[in-house]
């Protein structure tokens, strides 16, 4: 991690209305390459329409969107994805009825021609998940294994394997071990860091506190929609963080 | 002894997927039997077989459309009245005297027309449900059909429109006799369905299409655009039910009032028993086939049988469920416990 830099992302003053309510108020918020960022907050605090609102399924009502120094608006989650912005949601967003593979590929499925037709090309797509799942040593049975046969743990891998299979620069979860048995955190913390190792940024959204002080480098509090502390992990302690997510500070 | 247990545990979680692909050939084949030894000389002649399916053509078209809606986890009640428009709008302009290309093709974008406006009106309307949407359309429709034609039949139509449902392929010429014929319709049956097998399966649509019915959501979040996909699913259904269209009129040589009454029912009932899930995502085209073919041999066995038209109600609707419990109990043996 370097201050140096550009960040990667940087959101500046992110306002975000759903009717007459204040989701989010001013916000700003950046990522650098190789860091991870850790968002806490109570429930309501903001802290899903933020991460949200930086995957392009939601729009800002005023703000902006940097991405490696340049402005973006993001219309859709396709937009930021070809950006390299690619998030993990808390319901893991995949679907139970199909294998791992074309899971992992869904929405960006390699095809091949058939003289006019193009037709999936499933070979390729086992091919590329085995190879990805390996490298970030992901242990399934096979890549066809459907979703729904999964334990929590083997879902979330494949959730953060679906984010980062297509050269990913910003990797944002929700809540990555809320749902998660004990032994399978660990797994995914394991993952985290080496997709740190690897220069990607990452940003966890998490109430656990563990987490936060295990993989992140930055830990930022929102509260009642708005940026209400920042630090370096370094110099900050869990009880600090606990009260920040209280609004004391 | 655990050992043992162990192995028929595995063996049956080795079988399931087979079973869960094939099972449903597996019951057809047991129902063609039976009805072969039940009606030895008759149930398997040429005359009848091919019987079987000029009966099913139109309604496999209306299965298929409204399957692919099941997949999305979506409901279409309206396709047997998007055929019954259609078939008016054929007769009204068969009758007006166009030429027999254009009385083809209308059917066709009549139908493709009515499950566009269903899929605008589920994804723009916001409708909370497809089924309120194509129930407001089964009426609306049936009731433009009557409006249009003026409530009464229309009949006689050329050679060439009447070729889908009604035409022969002779096959003479492999040293068959003439009355060993290949219906045109069960050609186009298995054309269609090869056509959607390959749209369904080896797709980018075809794939996003399961995985809506899997977890709407996760689509979208993938980038995919649901709505679109949706409407595409609803035109593609009322498309089918225009075909359906197209070959009753070849069949019936009339557009009437009461062309695909409650055929609506008939289609789920098909996609049900071919092993389509209501919650969606789950469902193969082969099983849509079977499902179609079980309910038609079903039939069309009972008729031979001289078995009442009330007893072969009874039976398809105890079969619906039995069906449907088999898969419970189906999914209770593959599920590791």
């Amino acid at each position: 991690m370097s201050a140096t830099t550009n960040p990667l992302l940087e959101a500046k003053g992110i306002t975000k209305y759903f009717g007459t309510i204040t989701a989010l108020e001013n916000v700003n918020l950046k990522v650098y390459a190789g860091e991870c960022l850790g968002v806490v907050g109570d429930n309501g605090a903001g802290k899903s329409t933020l991460m949200k609102v930086l995957s392009g399924l939601y729009k800002p009502s005023a703000g902006s969107l940097f991405f490696q120094g340049k402005e973006e608006i993001l219309e859709s989650p396709r937009d930021s994805q070809n950006l390299g912005l690619e998030m993990v949601y808390q319901d893991l967003a995949l679907a139970g009825n199909l294998p791992i593979g074309e899971n992992i590929f869904l929405g960006r499925e390699p095809t091949k021609n058939l003289g006019f037709l193009k037709l999936l090309d499933f070979s390729k797509i086992k091919e590329l998940t085995n190879a990805h799942l390996d490298k970030l040593k992901i242990n399934v049975k096979s890549a066809d294994q459907k979703v729904e046969e999964l334990s929590g743990g083997q879902r979330q891998a494949v959730a953060i394997a679906r984010s980062t299979a297509f050269n990913a620069k910003v990797v944002i979860m929700d809540e990555p071990t809320a749902a998660l048995a004990i032994k399978e955190v660990g797994k995914v913390l394991d993952l985290i860091n080496s997709l740190k190792k690897t220069g990607v940024g990452v940003i966890v959204i998490s109430h656990r506190m563990d987490d936060i002080f295990t993989v992140c480098d930055r830990v930022m509090a929102l509260f009642q929609g708005t940026n209400f502390a920042e630090a370096n992990l370094s110099s900050t302690s869990r009880d600090e963080v606990i009260g920040w997510i209280m609004g004391k500070k | 002894m655990e050992d043992k247990d162990k192995k028929i545990v595995s063996l049956h979680l080795k079988l399931m997927p087979y079973l869960e692909k094939y099972g449903i050939l597996l019951l057809l084949v047991i129902m063609i039997l039976v009805m072969h030894i039940l009606q030895p000389d008759v149930f398997l002649s040429w005359r009848n077989v091919t019987n079987v399916f000029k009966q099913i053509s139109w309604q496999s078209m209306l299965a298929l459309g409204v399957f692919m809606v099941i997949v999305t986890a979506g409901i279409d009640l309206s396709v047997g009245s998007i055929m019954m428009l259609s078939l008016m709008i054929l007769a009204v302009v068969a009758k007006a005297g166009a030429p027999w290309y254009i009385v083809v093709i209308t059917p066709l974008i009549a139908g493709f027309l009515c499950g566009l406006f269903n899929g605008l009106g589920i994804t723009l309307l916001r409708m909370p449900h497809p089924f309120i949407m194509t129930l407001g359309t089964l009426y609306i429709f049936r009731g433009t059909g009557n409006l249009i034609s003026g409530g009464t039949p229309i009949s006689g139509f050329t050679d060439e429109v009447r070729y889908l449902g009604h035409g022969r392929i002779d096959l003479q010429w492999l040293g068959l006799e003439k009355s060993q014929y290949l219906p045109v319709s069960l050609v186009l049956i298995a054309i269609v369905y090869i056509i959607f097998w390959i749209f369904l399966n080896h797709s980018k649509t075809g794939k996003w299409i399961y995985a809506i019915g899997g977890n709407p959501n996760a689509a979208r979040a993938s980038g995919i655009n649901v709505n679109k996909i949706l409407v595409i699913v609803y035109s593609l259904c009322g498309f089918l039910s225009g075909i359906g269209a197209l070959i009753l009129a070849g069949r019936t040589d009339s557009g009437y009032p009461n062309a695909g009454l409650q055929s609506e029912l008939d289609a789920i009932a098909a996609c049900i028993i071919g092993g389509a899930s209501f919650f969606g995502g789950r469902g193969t085209v082969l099983g849509v086939f079977a499902g179609v073919m079980i309910m038609g041999i079903l039939r069309n066995g009972l008729n031979l049988m001289d078995v009442s038209s009330f007893w072969q109600q009874v039976l398809i609707g105890s079969i619906i469920v039995l069906a449907v419990y088999v898969d419970v109990l189906r999914r209770d043996l593959g599920t590791r416990k």
